[in-house]
């Protein structure tokens, strides 16, 4: 039983300082992009999403240039980028892909300009390295409550306006009709959006920032029909997988002799990934039941031919 | 009572009902341009509690449109709508409203009867706490509309007809005097349209509740239709489906000469045989 626990947790998994902090900004961060994710899969908004993770890698590698802590500029420029794209038209279905592409554009490129004054004037090493894949590990603990308090701002906007924001997901016009503001609900959603995104960058870098985010939403909307339901299947989801991405990236030092830190982005994206095929399988394997079910007279019947 | 050019005379069976009962709906001189091009010019109406009121039309004619202005969705050029007696407002007036498409994602993960629960306060902002009095009354709305069956389903996954029901439920569980339907009929087979015209009409019947569906095909709704506001050419002309659905008046609307005929019980509309020969036939059912 020991060596099992010894082969799982590595020697000092739970005294390492930056262990801890990476599982405190790595929970926090998974619960609130499990949550507002659910909502940007639903609207069909992935898009969006991944596209202010680029946004967020503009702001981080502008922060770092300019010698600010990078969660300033993730966030930051995320809600700048976001209220752009609502100006060029987000919310009109026909606008949406093309606004979302001209500030996907212009966000890389101002990533690659400051990526590239930072790496020439030395400023920070590993700044490419940290702002696109994340720096859970390298995060300080003072960064907890920052990360925290901002997690809270979206999770609140969110629980303002969600009832309104599912009407207007269903039908924008059944909203508008019923009195709902559709365009001042869709843009707090896409503020809050963009404060995940940004939140999702410390953890696990602006590129694989969407991942974080969709990737939970996604399988917990396979694995129930009920929105509280995927919402709180989605945090299950996104904090195990964020965990056991920060145990797997602290373990793969020991794994060869080649003492390799292995990026913790890499695992928890994997784990996102395998948990949302499960999912896939599982309501793939559901809905032949239920289908059986249907055909069959007998529900006692369909239920035993199943398995 | 001389309201507007056209004289209300129902001809059905709610005639004395109807005389009496409030009126809900009034639109008054109505003209929208939408882009340089005029779509509704001069369209008045009144609509009474508990009738049952067809807007006719070819696709194009500005049936949406005119429900949108209704709704207050969008803004006329001139004229007015009144609902119950006092201006437009969505918060101080509900007006139930099923519009013409709703794309429902498979994968979207809500029951009937969530999106039936979101007609009761999908518009309010904050949390909500569970009430047993909401569940019941989102149930009863479940039972009046039949949709107890597929209740539990995610409304993604139901057929055309099923996801009309839920959205009708959707629509009344506010307790709406006004019912907007927006072509509930365009994508359904004739039997499941069947089907939900008696439902409403039945709801209508019961409630009170006035309803005026838009469709372009009006023989279906022939039935149960107190009344027609039928709108061709940007203008429009209500009255009994007797008054309006003639030669001359629908002529008059479009602009050019049209025959209505009338075969074992339904109503063809067809470009007539003088000047008529570059107008493509309206809506004409087969046989």
């Amino acid at each position: 039983m020991h060596r099992l626990y010894t082969a799982v947790f590595e020697p000092g998994f739970f005294g390492n300082g930056q262990v801890h902090v990476a599982v405190a900004i790595g929970g926090v961060v998974a619960i609130v992009c499990a949550i507002v994710g659910v909502f940007t899969v639903m609207r069909g908004q992935s898009f969006a999403g991944h596209s202010l993770g680029d946004v967020a890698a503009a702001g981080g590698s502008g922060a770092l240039l300019i010698g600010l802590n990078p969660v300033a500029g993730f966030v930051g420029l995320g809600v700048v980028g976001a209220a752009v794209m609502d100006m060029i038209g987000v919310q009109r279905l026909r606008g949406r892909d093309l606004a979302t592409g001209i500030v996907l554009g212009a966000a890389i490129g101002l990533s690659a300009l400051f990526l590239y004054l930072t790496a020439t004037t030395g400023a920070t090493t590993g700044a490419t390295q940290q702002v696109l894949f994340g720096s859970i590990f390298t995060t300080s603990s003072a960064t907890i409550g920052v990360v925290t308090a901002l997690g809270g701002v979206a999770l609140a906007a969110v629980a303002l306006v969600h009832r309104p924001l599912l009407l207007s997901t269903v039908s924008p016009d059944v909203a508008a009709a019923r009195g709902v503001p559709v365009r001042l609900v869709g843009v707090i959603y896409m503020l809050a959006l963009a404060v995940s995104v940004g939140l999702s960058s410390i953890a696990i870098g602006a590129i694989l920032s969407t991942a974080l985010l969709i990737g939970p939403a996604a399988a917990a909307l396979r694995l129930t029909k009920r929105v509280a339901r995927a919402l709180g299947i989605a945090c299950v989801i996104g904090v195990l997988a964020t965990w056991l991405g920060v145990l797997l990236a602290y373990d793969s030092y020991y794994w060869g002799s080649a003492h390799l830190s292995l990026p913790v982005s890499f695992f928890i994206v994997v784990v996102i990934f395998v948990t949302y095929l499960v999912a896939d399988a599982i309501t793939a394997r559901l809905a032949r039941t239920a289908t059986r079910r249907r055909e069959f007279v007998s529900p006692a019947r369909a239920t035993g031919t199943e398995g | 009572m001389t309201q507007g050019t056209v004289t209300l005379n129902p001809t059905v069976i709610d005639q004395d009902n109807a005389a009496i009962s409030p009126e809900i709906l009034r639109v008054d001189d109505v003209s929208v341009a939408l882009g340089g091009r005029q779509i509704l010019a001069d369209v008045s109406f009144t609509i009474r509690a508990g009738e049952f009121t067809g807007l006719i039309g070819p696709n194009g004619a500005g049936k949406t449109t005119l429900l949108r202005v209704i709704l207050g969705l969008q803004r006329p050029h001139a004229g007015s709508v009144t609902i119950g007696g006092q201006p437009r407002s969505p918060r101080n007036q509900p007006v139930g409203y099923v519009p013409q498409k709703v794309l429902l994602d498979p994968d979207m993960p809500m029951r009937a009867r969530d999106l039936v629960a979101l007609g009761l306060d999908g518009n309010r902002f904050g949390l909500r706490l569970r009430s047993t009095q909401r569940a019941t009354a989102v149930t009863e709305m479940l039972h009046a509309v039949d949709a107890e069956r597929f209740a539990d389903e995610r409304v993604g996954t139901l057929s055309g007809g099923e996801q009309q029901r839920v959205l009708i439920a959707h629509a009344l569980i506010s307790r709406p005097r006004l019912l907007l339907l927006d072509e509930p009929l365009a994508n359904l087979d004739l039997r499941s349209g069947q089907e939900i015209i008696r439902l409403l009409a039945r709801i209508g019947r019961e409630q009170q509740i006035a309803i005026l569906l838009s469709a372009h095909e009006m023989n279906p709704l022939l039935p149960v239709m107190h009344r027609v506001v039928y709108v061709a050419g940007g203008r429009a002309a209500s009255g009994s489906a007797d008054e309006i659905v003639t030669t001359e008046v629908l002529s008059r609307l479009y602009g050019h000469r049209v025959d209505v005929l009338h075969v074992q019980g339904r109503v063809l509309v067809v470009a007539g045989q003088d000047g008529g020969d570059d107008v493509p036939a309206e809506p004409a059912e087969a046989g």
